[in-house]
């Protein structure tokens, strides 16, 4: 697994700029999305972090599918399969590997959400918390998914198509625990949230390791 | 047309076998790009496999190295069976295939390392395998940069990285220049004096045939012949044969 | 000859099992029930209610499922009639029977009466998909292709029932809350399951290879499967603050039998129709999995 996530952090590390892109089009999700509210500074500081969450979500399929992109060109991954190389390793390296994408691309949206939305909080370290752990929900079946949907035609519609009804906990639950973040939390109810997302980032990241093999094996 | 008989073919001598296939398919979508195909092999062999674009090598390569399924029919390979045993089958057997399974974004080294670590070896000689295809002077190039002959030269020494019992080779003459050849030879002849099994796909049907001892020519997924090398079809039915490379 | 009457005995015997076991279901949820309102003689051996629901349930599910898995090609046609046809029958009957004869509801009044319907709905709607999930996990352990077109089919099923579930519920809401679309952790589940299902449907529609569809497909079942609670109790959850609805299970028998009915009613309908979905799939499985054309021994021999 760490020679899978080697090879991962490297290539994305020479794709950085494929990252910038994919950051740009977040914030300019972030952006658009306030056209949609209409300049309500209130209503628009009220639905800071589903906007947030929504725009990682957007982007989050931009990354994964690029994460696919390299394995596909020349058909590296079936190159690492007959090494041989154990599928369940390719998989975590790679999930780990979108995993630390996503964080980073959570994170730097969040100063875009800020600036925007005027939903600033001291409680930093909680924030990027909740990052990490929405980023792993949407990694886990993210990367599987990218997995078939690289290897078919039609590919562009189909992974949000399986991947955004799947995450609807994930996603629910870190817009909960985000807003709560920001706007205050007087029901003390944050815990519970982020115990439902580690749930499923826990039941996820095992079950798509088990079943990734069968995804790319032939 | 003649399906000669292999040399050395006895059931009691099985152990010698490095690779027994028993009328493999292979279909995509309603072609049959493997319709049936049996041939034995021996160990320590070098196949010669001919026949024009889509007769089946690339696809009989990719399903003896487990790389896809096969829909019919049965094969091991170093004494492991394709469909059961693939983690085996793949520890044994290293292919050169027609995707180069090289990153683009990573240098020539890089994508050395990346093998080397998979592996579980180290990465100590691998600037020396560079040397051997002569890419030393490009290694820390990125393979983007790289033409298509120097890609093959490239997969060649991530093939040489493996310690396999059997080596298949899809075009290894493919877009190299004539040192290229020579190398290709080369690492042949190194293979054989080691004991290893090599199946070579070539359409250099006159080239094969002076390395190899058997030939195995294709026809639409079928064999149209197999034998010993030195009695494969005359030069007529091999013009004949290189002809139909156009279609 | 001997062999074809054996196989039909077979199949017979297979016919009275699960006739057997609807009658039992049938007999404890309708029969009975009826016989003590109407007739006022107790024919359920003494069970208690609790015992008589639980029965009827489990043999209902289980003859259908045994239907499915004794499936053969043979059959499939008269025993998917038949199920289909006593499916409507019992639908006409169940439904004139919550619609008539039944009383309004004392809170909720004639609206009240799509329950008959919503309720047998959801019930196999979950079971439809249920049995989807269980046919991926066995066709993932045994590769056997007639597990996968029973997953096509119970899927296809279990979504066209979800989305009469999601109109039932909206035609439902409307007088009741006011809203075509409330945000109910039953309907928002069940509107995300018809959305996942829906991918996977389409998944199989973008895969060529026979193989890699079965396998995707199952892989993205059971994913997708595994998310159902979770997305119920997370919309539950979120939701905490809107006031749960109550099903009719409080009330009394005047408003079981009609339910009841329509449960078998829609059970019977549901497994006829996989059952025929399924026909169509394995004929269309048939022509991508047929084994490769082998030179015959003569030809073989002439070759030698």
């Amino acid at each position: 697994m760490i020679a899978a996530l080697r090879k991962e952090v490297l290539l994305q590390w020479r794709t950085r700029t494929q990252f910038i892109a994919v950051f740009i089009f977040g914030a300019t999700a972030l952006l658009l999305f306030s056209f949609g509210v209409g300049p309500n500074s209130e209503i628009l500081r009220q639905f800071s972090a589903g906007f947030l969450w929504l725009g990682l979500l957007l982007s989050s399929t931009l990354t994964l599918a690029e994460s696919f992109h390299a394995e596909m060109e020349n058909r590296a991954l079936e190159g690492l399969l007959l090494l041989p190389s154990d599928p369940r390793a390719l998989y975590y390296g790679k999930a780990v590997a979108n995993w630390i994408q996503l964080s980073l691309l959570g994170s730097a949206l969040i100063p875009v959400m800020v600036i925007l939305y005027d939903a600033g909080t001291t409680r930093v370290l909680s924030l990027l918390g909740i990052i990490v752990l929405g980023a792993a929900g949407l990694s886990a079946p993210g990367t599987l998914y990218a997995a078939m949907t690289a290897q078919i035609r039609g590919k562009q519609t189909l992974l949000p198509l399986l991947l955004f009804p799947l995450i609807v906990p994930a996603l629910l639950s870190s817009v909960k625990a985000t807003s709560l973040v920001i706007l205050g939390d007087p029901m003390n109810a944050l815990g519970s949230w982020l115990s439902l997302l580690a749930a499923f980032d826990a039941i996820y990241w095992a079950l798509c390791g088990l079943l990734y093999g069968r995804v790319i094996e032939e | 047309m003649p399906v000669i008989h292999p040399p050395n073919q006895t059931p009691a001598v099985m152990k010698d076998i490095a690779i027994d296939a028993e009328r493999l398919a292979r279909r995509f979508g309603p072609r049959w790009a493997l319709a049936d195909v049996s041939f034995q092999v021996p160990r320590g062999a070098v196949m010669m496999v001919a026949g024009r674009n889509g007769s089946g090598k690339s696809t009989l390569f990719r399903v003896l190295s487990t790389a896809i399924r096969a829909d019919g029919g049965r094969a091991s390979v170093s004494g492991f069976d394709i469909g059961r045993e693939r983690q085996d089958v793949r520890r044994n057997v290293a292919l050169l295939s027609h995707s180069s399974y090289l990153y683009e974004a990573l240098t020539a080294r890089e994508n050395l390392h990346v093998a080397a670590d998979h592996l579980g070896i180290k990465r100590a000689g691998i600037m020396d395998l560079l040397e051997r295809v002569t890419l030393g002077g490009r290694a820390d190039d990125m393979v983007v940069t790289f033409s298509a002959g120097m890609r093959k030269r490239l997969s060649f020494a991530r093939i040489l990285l493996q310690d396999p019992s059997v080596v298949m080779l899809d075009e290894p003459y493919g877009q190299l220049d004539p040192q290229g050849f020579a190398l290709v030879d080369d690492v042949i002849r190194e293979l054989k004096a080691r004991g290893v099994t090599v199946l070579m796909a070539t359409h250099q049907i006159e080239r094969g045939l002076r390395i190899a001892d058997l030939a195995l020519f294709l026809e639409q997924g079928r064999v149209q012949s197999f034998g010993r090398a030195s009695d494969a079809p005359t030069t007529d039915n091999r013009q004949q044969t290189t002809s139909q490379v156009v279609r | 000859m001997g062999d074809q009457s054996q196989v039909s005995k077979h199949a017979a015997a297979q016919g009275a099992v699960a006739a057997g076991l609807f009658f039992v279901g049938l007999y404890f949820s309708v029969i009975a029930p009826i016989a003590e309102d109407y007739g006022g003689v107790n024919i359920a051996f003494g069970l208690p209610l609790g015992v008589r629901a639980s029965l009827a349930a489990i043999c209902g599910v289980a003859g259908a499922i045994f239907l499915l898995i004794v499936d053969d090609p043979k059959s499939r046609a008269r025993r998917a009639a038949i199920l289909v046809g006593a499916g409507l029958v019992l639908l006409l009957l169940g439904s004139y029977w919550g619609l008539f004869i039944a009383p309004p509801e004392t809170y909720m009044g004639q609206v009240q009466r799509i329950m008959y319907v919503h309720v047998p709905t959801a019930w196999n709607a979950l079971l439809a998909i249920t049995f989807g999930f269980g046919c991926a996990i066995v066709f993932l352990f045994k590769g056997d292709f007639r597990w996968d077109a029973y997953m096509e089919s119970s899927i296809e099923v279990g979504t066209v029932l979800g989305f009469l579930l999601c109109c039932q519920g909206a035609i439902w809401a409307k007088p009741t809350w006011g809203v075509w679309w409330d945000w109910d952790p039953r309907l928002t589940t069940t509107a995300v399951l018809i959305f996942a299902f829906l991918g996977i449907l389409a998944l199989r529609n973008f895969v060529e290879d026979p193989v890699k569809r079965a396998i995707w497909s199952s892989v993205a079942t059971i994913i997708a499967y595994v998310d159902v609670p979770i997305v119920f109790y997370s919309v539950k959850w979120w939701n905490s603050l809107h006031q749960q609805q109550s099903t009719p299970n409080t009330v009394s028998s005047v408003f079981h039998i009609p339910l009841r009915l329509n449960a078998f009613a829609v059970l019977f309908l549901m497994t006829g129709f996989i059952m025929l979905r399924a026909r169509v799939a394995a004929l269309r499985l048939s022509h991508e999995i047929a084994p490769p054309p082998l030179l015959s021994a003569e030809e073989v021999g002439e070759l030698a």
